[in-house]
């Protein structure tokens, strides 16, 4: 069964995934708006807002009663930086009518409520509910605080901050804490009605009914949207690399050393790259995990991520903090060695079979398949896994070399302990 | 071997016990590209003592886990990459009870099964490797310390049971394992991984008999006996009534936890399971009043949420997230509870719940992980876990009632919280 995608409405584009093999069907509806620092904590506040209530259902325990009544369906709402965009809006999941007691259809209320919680939200004198308002706003900024709870995810997010610093890619999903502070119930609501009129809007889904259904379920639910002029998709600009190394330490009361390593990507032949990053840390087959962690014993994780639409590759590792020279050190030279293009055959099948049964049970979960196809919307590409799957497959080891050569260390992060606790 | 249709849900298992008594169950998923094996023991970071040929032996905390990450070795090397090798991603996990090793693959499935079968019930250590693995486990535990969820939570268990060995950190810590030599490696193994304590579950579009076959011929003829464990003699009340530590974090965060009573294997196990986790949800759960107005008045937020736990010969309702004010949502759980005690459940509200539960449960069988794990659990625990829709069809709202007066009450709760550092600087330097 294959996926289509076409054009419902002005700017508003369906992604339709036939597929009888799961539970439930999906349905998710995302506002794609270029990642600014004026408009970050605002969007990701809005999603919160809208989530609160609606015209027909003005709270959490209408709305909750609702969902549970439809068996437990789910709408949560979503805040992703995709790229230089900034993806905003609603993900539901609902069993499928077959498994209904009653024989109930599910996808018409359903998005019905997804319609109403994007369309007619519940207002007070032409602006959110102030109580809404406000308590979202102080989660917001909790969460954006909160962020440095985790210290592995906060270390990976202060390395591409410091290493892409003016750059859009820098802004956090949730945007910046004082950005949020800032933010007032007018100038919310103006910018809600901005999106509705001109943002680039996707649709997605994934279930077993037939197009047309879909599609009449959706022009029903959101009759009402105001499309105007609507603004294309912008594009993401590669990383500007740096002259030389820069590299930032910081203190935290941690017991273990996190370490991030932001390196450019001269190249542009992506299906090399993929290769080469799954090779060097993308992989427990990777010569970071078969060497900084196996040979070495220097961490639990060492491993290495491919930011496509950016032309960047991060290591994120957690060591010792006196460990973190030699880390360091066994990193630069396992990049080294694949610059050398010494790579085994077996490693070379085995990044290469990761890769494509990544690709082949992509298909299998509607999660993966929901964030894969918007991304690719929201970054502009069109391949599907299959021909991402072929170029895969085409990808030779001069190739990888090749692309490897281009790869640059541009920034160092290290978040250590406090004396104290060393 | 033996198969069973479940109309309601829509899935069918093939069932089959092997002469050396391992369980094998296959669930066909037509249309799914991958294919997914668990492999599982009944050992996990609870069972550190336990009866071997006569003998009650005591061995460090965390050694299961340890365990489960020396297995991966081979004579031939490291079956990780042999699997990775072929496309497979494999990987292992060790919770309180059980450990489980399992790839997913969309070739070559067979092959993979045979390596994974092979490198599970084959051991291979030697002193040199396993001190080597020291530094990684000691690195695994140093990074779940700086984890303030996993030290609220380990917290919480420490307060709640005074003996039991839900106390015990599943990795163990860095000092415990120092202990852990090959022999006592090879011990645990001979105890635990033998085919009569484990049970093999695939998912997707395979054909049982040859799962069952390639079992039959990889594993040993021969099983061993059951194995005696001591998990503690654990009292009614609680450790200690509240535990708090400071961290490296933006706000205070929280988690409640109640003791509740344990409950034996068998059919009954998944009954209390369903009515602890809809006892939750009526009680605290998204759609309840109390997480409505604890919501409205700013004590909790989105983090909010909770679950009933059963581990052997302990169980728990705990709940928690981010507030500033957690005695004060301790207070109103424990209120809200008495007054479902007195006043009953909200019949339309119950109602409601029981079917959201359902198509949540349902949900569930779209991961072929969560499938294969709540078989083994099953199996373990001796009943059918593919039987929830007639359970939640015979659970009445007194059910409800009769748990949360048994279980959900001041005496039984404890307080788990960690708070930010006070009284320093959080400066950075560059």
């Amino acid at each position: 069964m294959e996926m289509t995608r076409t054009q419902i409405a002005r700017g508003v584009y369906l992604t339709y995934l036939p597929a009888r093999k799961f539970k439930t069907s999906l349905l998710s509806v995302q506002f794609v708006t270029p990642l600014r620092r004026e408009t970050a904590s605002a969007n990701a506040l809005l999603a919160a807002v809208l989530r609160r209530g609606t015209v027909s259902c003005p709270d959490m325990a209408a709305l909750s009663a609702r969902l549970d009544q439809l068996y437990g369906a789910t709408i949560d709402y979503t805040v992703r930086k995709r790229g230089e965009n900034q993806c905003v809006g609603f993900v539901a999941s609902f069993i499928d009518d077959a498994f209904a007691l009653g024989g109930e259809r599910l996808l018409e209320p359903v998005t019905d409520l997804m319609g109403e919680l994007v369309c007619s939200p519940a207002t007070y004198h032409g602006r959110f509910q102030p109580a809404y308002f406000e308590s979202e706003k102080t989660n917001l900024i909790d969460a954006i605080r909160a962020q440095v709870n985790d210290k592995r995810e906060y270390a990976d997010s202060r390395l591409l901050r410091l290493m892409c610093q003016a750059e859009p890619y820098a802004i956090p999903r949730l945007g910046e804490e004082e950005d949020a502070q800032a933010l007032q119930s007018r100038k919310l609501y103006a910018q809600y009605r901005e999106l509705l009129s001109s943002a680039h809007i996707e649709v997605i889904f994934s279930g077993s009914a037939p197009q047309e259904r879909v599609e009449q379920a959706l022009q029903g639910a959101f009759s009402t949207l105001p499309r105007e002029e609507v603004c294309p998709i912008l594009g993401t600009q590669p990383h500007e690399g740096r002259q030389e190394a820069q590299s930032v330490t910081e203190e935290m009361d941690v017991t273990q050393g996190k370490l991030g390593m932001g390196f450019t990507c001269g190249s542009d032949d992506m299906p090399a790259l993929l290769m080469g990053n799954t090779l060097f840390g993308g992989s427990s087959n990777s010569k970071l995990f078969m060497n900084v962690r196996e040979k070495l014993s220097l961490c639990y994780y060492a491993s290495s991520a491919y930011h496509r639409q950016k032309g960047i590759i991060t290591v994120s590792s957690g060591v010792e903090f006196r460990d973190r020279p030699r880390a360091q050190e066994e990193i630069l030279a396992q990049l080294e060695a694949l610059q050398q293009g010494k790579i085994e055959d077996w490693e070379m099948e085995g990044a290469r079979s990761c890769l494509l049964n990544a690709y082949a049970s992509m298909g299998d979960s509607q999660g993966k398949i929901e964030n894969f196809y918007l991304s690719q919307a929201a970054t502009g590409q069109e391949e599907t896994p299959q021909q991402l799957s072929e170029q895969v497959s085409q990808v030779t080891l001069e190739r990888i070399v090749r692309a490897m050569e281009t790869v640059r260390l541009d920034t160092v992060y290290f978040l250590t302990g406090k004396e104290r606790a060393q | 071997m033996k198969q069973t249709f479940y109309e309601r849900i829509g899935e069918a298992v093939y069932r089959e016990r092997l002469e050396n008594g391992l369980e094998v169950c296959v669930v066909p998923k037509p249309g799914y590209a991958k294919k997914y094996a668990f492999f599982a023991t009944r050992y996990g970071g609870m069972d550190t003592r336990f009866c071997l040929n006569g003998t009650w032996m005591d061995t460090p905390a965390g050694i299961a886990h340890y365990l489960e990450h020396k297995m991966f070795d081979t004579r031939e090397g490291n079956a990780l990459q042999e699997l990775a090798k072929n496309g497979a991603e494999p990987n292992a996990f060790t919770s309180n009870a059980m450990t489980g090793y399992y790839f997913d693959s969309t070739d070559h499935f067979e092959e993979n099964l045979k390596i994974l079968l092979s490198f599970v019930s084959i051991p291979y250590f030697t002193d040199e490797s396993v001190a080597k693995e020291q530094g990684i486990i000691a690195q695994e535990i140093r990074m779940i310390e700086d984890n303030p969820d996993w030290q609220i939570y380990t917290r919480m268990l420490k307060a709640l049971y005074h003996t039991s060995t839900a106390r015990t950190s599943i990795a163990g810590t860095v000092e415990s394992i120092s202990h852990i030599t090959a022999q006592t490696l090879y011990d645990c193994h001979k105890a635990f991984y033998t085919p009569s304590n484990m049970i093999l579950t695939v998912v997707g579009e395979v054909d049982p008999i040859h799962v069952v076959d390639l079992a039959r011929r990889v594993l040993p003829r021969v099983g061993g006996g059951a194995i005696a464990r001591d998990y503690g003699q654990e009292p009614e009340g609680v450790a200690q009534r509240e535990t708090a530590m400071e961290m490296e974090v933006a706000s205070p965060q929280f988690l409640v936890g109640f003791k509740c009573r344990s409950v034996p294997d068998g059919e009954d196990y998944l009954r209390a399971a369903v009515v602890g986790d809809l006892a939750c949800d009526l009680l605290l759960g998204e759609s309840s009043p109390l997480y409505h107005r604890l919501y409205d008045a700013g004590m909790i937020n989105t983090s909010f949420g909770g679950a009933y736990e059963m581990m052997p010969g302990v169980a728990y309702l705990y709940a928690g997230g981010d507030s500033k004010q957690a005695p004060a949502v301790l207070e109103a759980i424990c209120q809200e509870s008495r007054r479902l005690q007195e006043q009953g459940v909200d019949q339309a509200f119950f109602q409601r719940a029981r079917r959201a539960a359902f198509g949540s449960n349902l949900r569930g069988l779209n991961s072929f992980e969560n499938i294969a794990v709540t078989l083994t659990e099953g199996y373990f625990h001796g009943y059918d876990p593919f039987r929830f829709p007639q359970v939640f069809d015979s659970i009445t709202p007194e059910d409800i009632t009769d748990f949360l007066r048994e279980n959900v009450t001041q005496e039984r709760s404890v307080l788990s919280q960690i708070l930010p550092r006070s009284g320093e600087k959080g400066g950075n330097k560059a």
